[in-house]
């Protein structure tokens, strides 16, 4: 039998809100799915549409991205500028064959430590559900 | 890791080794990182080769699946060692603290933090909403557990923080734009009219015996509607700054134009009373700031069982607070709406809190300030008071001691949270309790005539407007968030921004004093440093690659970026803030950003996936 599929999910969290919360939940002993893997970065803002392609392209299963809550930003509105960039960016990713459950924007405050787990294992299980990623060239010819 | 073996074995190592990258898997780098980047530097190598990996808090606290947790810590060190590969030195940035503190909220927490501020000679601009510093303290009567009069132990402070040359006073006053960063904040305040001039008006009070209004008709909002006041008011008469206040809502010269205005005939030269007087608008230049906002008492409206609003004879607190003391509106008489003695009166506790349906923490003040009132009734009316609680809570200093006191002098306690109020039916006004005696075990309705709700303490309605003007957060409860919950309590993530007292959650007056001493300290510490080091986390130009599109100017919330005549963009490092929102728009590559490469990133990405 093989074995059960584990996504694998690369999470680019802000530094004031979602590293922040993640770190709630380990103070708060706080259980989820081990399958993400955090990269800190000081906003949302930050994260260049390149890393998202390159996580999918480098075999992530999912990339979640996590900012402060809308006009909670640290740095005032660099999580609506990461808003835009996902909507563009899931545009291209689905003509890519990567599925909108593949790639998430999550807004969690440093105070909401058990939406860190209500998010992490909500992804999980969808990904676990939609299974491996399959290349779009692949299933056009299957 | 962190401690002292931990440290000097890093440090040995780099030498040892001659080492030139150094990774740390243990807690969160918000917690010991600073701590690491000293001992690296302390071997004589940049501390911004150190790179540090989360697996406490983000792997092995909130895993259970051992080899699933253990891989992720494989590949999240991977990360981290292919990352520091592509670190740079860096140097920190210093910039100097400006010694002027603002401190928002003129209570007990905002005025014990000036005068130790001031005191210690720094210069401090005390900025309150309402026309007078004192806040909630300045309306309770005794003080538990030792029944110290609030106002004998406040209105000394209040008077001090008046007089001293280190502070600047503004009241009737609030915050509209805070802008800049630790050491150099920029703040605009609003000064409200009071149709008063401050520097004019000597407080003696004659205006308001002249005003054409001969009783006082307005509710009074010190005394929570229980007493009137008039159009021209002082709020109470302990009230700092000892100046009038006009409510252009009530006053008839406001509404028709058309008065007698006796109150500026009375003023005659003085000339204090101004009905044209602007609103003004300052702006101020401080390092720090304190916030000591307070709370909110909860709307007692909100548990429409309890009929508050409804029965008159049902009170809050706070209200009871205002109706022992001796300056309140009924002299300090306990009476009932039509005047009558209570001969028998129930406190409810826990009302707005510890209930999933309004609040469920603990206003932790109320068992104790129940009994006080508990005992003051007694006290002035004989009458047996009933407290219905859940559980009695009295944890601090002396406070048992006081409930044993209380339950002593005959007040009777009952194990029970009460269901439901309504009258008793008979026609003699009295007011059924009814409890279920969890110790009895059975359901109890005591009469009475007199309810008092404890009414539990909730952040401002406003809170989340100041928590985003000022940068800060909040818990879940929408109290504002403080750094770390046992070793940062009145810092917050806004560096130099710090909280005192009941705006970070409720708490008795010991402790919020503890905690304005703490957020002074805590300026004072910055204040005398003279400068405090930011992470060089800056973005900057790759000039030579820079086409000079223009897309990252306005993407930039801080105005860090020009346009320079070489047709280049350029940062300027002291406004930029490191967010990275430039960088990751720069359709060239050409911005980047210290401590956040992407080469660094991407490498990440790749250790991370190294085997998926």
């Amino acid at each position: 039998m093989p074995e059960a599929f584990e996504p694998k999910i690369v999470a680019f969290f802000c530094n004031w809100c979602t590293y922040l919360a993640a770190d709630l939940a380990g103070t708060s002993r706080i259980k989820y799915a081990p399958n993400t893997r955090i990269v800190r970065v000081m906003c949302s803002g930050r994260v260049d549409p390149q890393f998202v392609l390159e996580a999918f392209a480098k075999g992530a299963d999912g990339v979640l991205i996590g900012g402060c809550h809308p006009g909670d930003c640290h740095y005032q509105e660099g999580n609506y500028k990461a808003l835009r960039r996902y909507e563009l960016l899931r545009r291209l990713l689905n003509q890519l064959g990567i599925e909108d459950a593949r790639f998430r924007l999550e807004w969690i405050s440093a105070a909401e430590g058990d939406r860190v787990r209500v998010v992490v294992d909500d992804m999980v299980e969808k990904l676990r559900a939609l299974g491996p990623r399959t290349p779009a060239y692949r299933r056009e010819v299957a | 890791m962190c401690s002292d073996p931990g440290q000097e074995l890093i440090r040995q190592d780099i030498r040892d080794h001659k080492l030139d990258r150094i990774v740390v898997a243990a807690c969160s780098p918000h917690l010991h990182e600073h701590i690491f980047r000293e001992a690296v530097a302390a071997a004589d190598l940049n501390p911004y080769y150190f790179h540090m990996v989360n697996l406490r808090e983000h792997d092995s606290w909130v895993h259970t699946d051992k080899a699933a947790a253990t891989a992720k810590a494989m590949d999240l060190v991977r990360a981290a060692v292919r990352r520091v590969k592509w670190h740079e030195p860096l140097e920190s940035r210093q910039v100097a603290i400006h010694s002027d503190v603002l401190i928002v909220g003129g209570g007990i927490a905002g005025i014990d933090a000036a005068l130790t501020l001031a005191n210690a000679g720094k210069h401090v601009y005390l900025v309150e909403r309402e026309a007078t510093i004192g806040g909630h303290m300045a309306q309770f009567d005794k003080t538990f557990p030792t029944l110290d009069c609030a106002a004998c132990i406040l209105t000394p402070k209040m008077t001090a923080v008046r007089s001293h040359r280190n502070i600047t006073l503004w009241t009737w006053s609030d915050v509209r734009q805070v802008e800049g960063y630790v050491g150099n904040y920029s703040v605009t305040v609003r000064r409200k009219p009071r149709y008063v001039l401050e520097d004019l008006c000597v407080g003696c009070l004659e205006c308001i015996q002249a005003c054409v209004y001969k009783q006082a008709k307005v509710p009074d909002a010190f005394n929570l509607g229980l007493g009137k006041r008039k159009p021209i008011y002082i709020p109470f008469p302990q009230a700092v700054p000892q100046v009038v206040v006009i409510d252009p809502e009530t006053c008839i010269e406001f509404k028709s134009g058309k008065c007698k205005k006796t109150c500026v005939e009375v003023c005659a030269e003085r000339n204090a009373i101004d009905f044209h007087q602007p609103e003004e608008i300052r702006t101020i230049q401080v390092g720090t700031i304190i916030l000591a906002t307070g709370f909110e008492v909860f709307d007692s409206a909100r548990i429409p069982y309890y009929g508050y609003g409804l029965y008159p004879n049902v009170y809050t607190a706070l209200e009871i607070e205002r109706l022992v003391n001796a300056s309140g509106p009924t002299g300090g008489e306990v009476v009932l709406r039509d005047g009558r003695k209570p001969a028998s009166v129930g406190i409810v506790h826990c009302v707005g809190s510890r209930d999933v349906h309004t609040n469920r923490y603990c206003s932790r003040v109320c068992c104790m300030y129940s009994l006080k009132l508990a005992h003051l009734i007694k006290e002035k009316t004989g009458a047996e008071v009933y407290n219905f609680y859940i559980d009695m809570r009295s944890p601090g200093k002396a406070f048992e001691e006081f409930y044993n006191r209380v339950a002593e002098e005959g007040v009777v306690f009952i194990r029970g949270k009460v269901a439901d109020i309504y009258p008793a039916g008979n026609g003699d006004g009295r007011l059924i309790l009814q409890a279920e005696d969890t110790l009895l075990g059975m359901i109890r309705k005591i009469p009475v005539d007199m309810v008092v709700l404890s009414t539990g303490l909730e952040p401002r309605a406003d809170a989340n407007d100041v928590r985003r003007l000022f940068n800060i957060g909040c818990s879940s409860d929408g109290f504002f968030l403080e750094r770390h919950p046992k070793l940062a309590p009145v810092s917050t993530f806004a560096d130099g921004i710090f909280i005192a007292g009941c705006c970070q959650g409720p708490k008795d007056i010991p402790d919020t004093v503890a905690q304005s001493g703490a957020a002074a300290a805590q300026a004072l510490a910055l204040i005398d440093a003279g400068v405090v080091e930011l992470e060089p986390n800056t973005a900057y130009v790759m000039e030579d690659a820079c086409s000079g599109c223009k897309t990252c100017l306005p993407l930039c919330p801080y105005q860090a970026i020009s346009f320079v005549e070489e047709k280049r963009a350029h940062i300027n490092e002291v406004l930029c803030k490191g967010c990275g929102t430039c960088v990751a728009a720069c359709p060239s590559g050409s911005i980047r950003q210290h401590m956040f490469e992407d080469d660094q990133i991407f490498e990440e990405i790749e250790g991370i996936l190294a085997y998926a």
